[in-house]
Order: structure tokens, then C-alpha cells, then sequence
């Protein structure tokens, strides 16, 4: 059973690489803060099986409730930020 | 492998294979609203798969008289917590971006045929 | 009274997160569960009547398992949809408005999560009782309204 765990944590891996490449090139803020937002609930997700190929679920769980919230209002948060000087930085980030 | 390991085996799998897609959904959508699409469905239902399936294998053997298997069963029940939290939260996340986007001005992409 | 099931159900949530008994880790949650309940006490109990609320409640609880379904076939369908050789033929992205005739807020929540959450569709802006949509393909454009008004229409409004 540790065998299928940690191929799923590998398939997650190459899903956060894929989201990275998003992340990095993406054209404009808007589209980087969904990479973000992806690469936030895959990590919630990973540090649960993290958890479970450790053996200490019980400790990993609260961290992962934590960062569930954390990557919703990160999320909120940015756009919020982002929308309060709109315009500028989606034009200068197109080039 | 008993019953219980072939179905967590099937979560697991299923949820590792919706977040591929939405990785590759992100990757290859033209526009931004439809990145979106792939980003908050994909995400939603992946997330619940793979948690459902880490919650589901913490009450492998239960034992009513046992300490230790009540604790698992509070550690699965918060799991499930994380995937109640997340099937609100994911939309309305997905909903603000959305419409910051629609705020500032991003244009839909548009098939070059539909001009009529 | 509202404050005293506000308090009881944080007490709850407590004693299920921290899983601890000593004195120490209870009296914490008793300071933390009533600095929550003074402070928020109205959010959760919002209407006046008990029946309503009540109703409201079992609505939307039986209306969660179909919307869980309705996701499946959402991730289903975008899977098909991305992982198609051609995939710029299949989709035919559009902006459309509508209005709808749900009244109340839960209501109008619910309807615009579950836009989001279903085949092909999310929610772009809500403003009173006009929705803009961003529909993916033109059949799921077509498709609203529809059904998922209906139901929620039946299971929390009246």
C-alpha cells in the first residue's frame, strides 16, 4: 500500500511542475494567482499523504486544515490587492 | 489486497489523475476564463477523491475497544472537515478571480469563425 | 438561546479538533468558543423564525449529494474536453446574462456555487438578480437556467 502512496505523491508531483510552468510564464498576474491557487490545494492534498507515509496523519492533518485556509485567503487576498491597482499591472506585465 | 485497499487504490488514482488534468487544462486553454474552468472543477472534485480515499484507509482495521481507533476515526472526520472546507471555499475563490478579471477587462477568446 | 447552540456547537467543533481533556486544553476552547459566540452570534442563526431556518437547512443539505454528482460529471466532461487532440473545435467560449427569479440570499449563493461547480460553466458577476455566466461550450449555454433553478427553488425558497 506505501507503494501506491507514494506513486500518487510522485502524480501530484508532476502536477505541481506542470502548475509551476504556469506560474512562471504565465501572461498576465491573473493567470500566475490560478497557478498559485492549483499548486496551494495540491500541496494541501500532498501533505496528507506526506502524512501518511510518515505515520503521523493525526499531526499532518491540522497543518493541511491550516494551509487549506491559508491558500483560500491567500487567494482573496491577492486579487483583492490586485484589483485595487488594476489595469497598471495587467498592461505592464503583457509585454 | 483486501476490498478496501483496491477502493482507496481507485481513489487515489482517479484523484491523481484530475489534478493532471487541470494541470494540463491550465496549460492548454486558450483564454484565461476558460483556464478557470479547468482549474476550480478539477481541483474541487481531485482534492475530495484523494482525501476521501486517505480518510477511507485511516479506518482500516477498526476496533470498538481500542483507543487508538477512535483517534484514527477523529483524524478521518477532520480530513473530511478539510473536504467540506474546500468545496466551499474552492468556488468562491474561483468566483473572485473570475471576477477581478471581468473588472479589470480581460477579453474572452473567441472562435475567428463566429462573425456573422 | 441562539447564543447558547452558537456556543454548544463551537464546543463541539473544539473537543473534535483538539482531541485533548486535561483542564488546561478545555478551559482554552471555553475562553475561545465564547469570545466567537460573543462576537459572531448572528451569523449563523441569520433568520428570525425557527421553521425557516430549519427548512433551509434540510434543503441544502439535500441538495449537497446531487451537487456532488453534477461535479463528477463537470470533471468528467473537462477532462474529455482538455484532453482532446482538437480541443480549440470543441470549445466555443461565450459571455451570456440572464436573470433569475431567486429571492433569497442563500438562494442566490447557492445558484451562483453551483454555476461554478457544474458541466461548463461559472459564474463571472452577480449583480441584484442578473448573472453573468461564462458558458464553455454552447450546449452548456443552453442549458441554463434550467433544472438547477428549479430545484433550488423548490428546496429553499417558500
Amino acid at each position: 500500500m506505501d507503494t501506491v502512496f507514494l506513486l500518487a505523491a510522485l502524480g501530484m508531483m508532476v502536477s505541481i511542475a506542470l502548475a509551476m510552468i504556469r506560474v512562471v510564464g504565465g501572461p498576465t498576474v491573473l493567470d500566475r494567482i490560478v497557478g498559485v491557487n492549483v499548486i496551494g490545494s495540491e500541496t494541501t492534498v500532498l501533505l496528507l499523504i506526506i502524512g501518511y507515509l510518515f505515520d503521523a496523519v493525526s499531526m499532518f492533518v491540522d497543518i493541511a486544515i491550516a494551509y487549506a485556509m491559508l491558500n483560500f485567503i491567500l487567494s482573496i487576498g491577492v486579487t483583492k490587492f490586485f484589483l485595487r491597482r488594476k489595469g497598471r499591472t495587467l498592461r505592464s506585465d503583457k509585454s | 489486497m483486501s476490498l478496501l485497499s483496491w477502493i482507496v487504490t481507485f481513489f487515489l488514482m482517479a484523484g491523481v489523475f484530475f489534478f493532471i488534468v487541470g494541470s494540463v487544462g491550465i496549460l492548454r486553454f486558450p483564454d484565461f476564463y476558460s483556464r478557470l474552468h479547468a482549474a476550480g472543477k478539477c481541483d474541487t472534485l481531485a482534492t475530495a477523491l484523494v482525501l476521501g480515499a486517505v480518510a477511507l484507509f485511516g479506518l482500516r482495521d477498526f476496533d470498538w475497544n481500542s483507543f487508538q481507533s477512535w483517534e484514527n476515526l477523529r483524524v478521518s472526520l477532520k480530513v473530511m472537515m478539510i473536504v467540506l472546507f474546500v468545496y466551499v471555499a474552492s468556488p468562491s475563490a474561483t468566483h473572485a478571480i473570475t471576477k477581478a478579471a471581468f473588472i479589470v477587462g480581460v477579453e474572452p477568446w473567441e472562435k475567428r469563425k463566429r462573425n456573422r | 438561546m441562539e447564543r447558547a447552540i452558537t456556543f454548544s456547537i463551537m464546543l463541539v467543533f473544539w473537543i473534535l479538533l483538539s482531541g485533548m481533556f486535561d483542564f488546561f486544553h478545555l478551559s482554552m476552547g471555553i475562553i475561545c468558543c465564547g469570545l466567537v459566540t460573543f462576537f459572531s452570534h448572528d451569523l449563523l442563526f441569520y433568520s428570525r423564525s425557527g421553521r425557516n431556518w430549519f427548512r433551509n437547512m434540510l434543503g441544502f443539505i439535500i441538495y449537497t449529494p446531487w451537487l456532488f454528482w453534477q461535479i463528477v460529471l463537470a470533471s468528467i466532461e473537462i477532462a474529455y474536453i482538455v484532453l482532446h487532440p482538437r480541443m480549440l473545435e470543441i470549445i466555443d467560449p461565450r459571455l451570456i446574462r440572464f436573470r433569475t427569479r431567486l429571492r433569497g440570499v442563500l438562494a442566490r449563493v447557492t445558484f451562483a456555487h453551483s454555476i461554478t461547480l457544474t458541466p461548463g460553466t461559472i459564474t463571472v458577476n452577480m449583480n441584484g438578480n442578473e448573472f453573468t455566466v461564462y458558458a464553455l461550450t454552447q450546449k452548456a449555454a443552453e442549458s441554463l437556467p434550467g433544472e438547477m433553478e428549479e430545484k433550488i427553488e423548490r428546496l429553499l425558497e417558500r
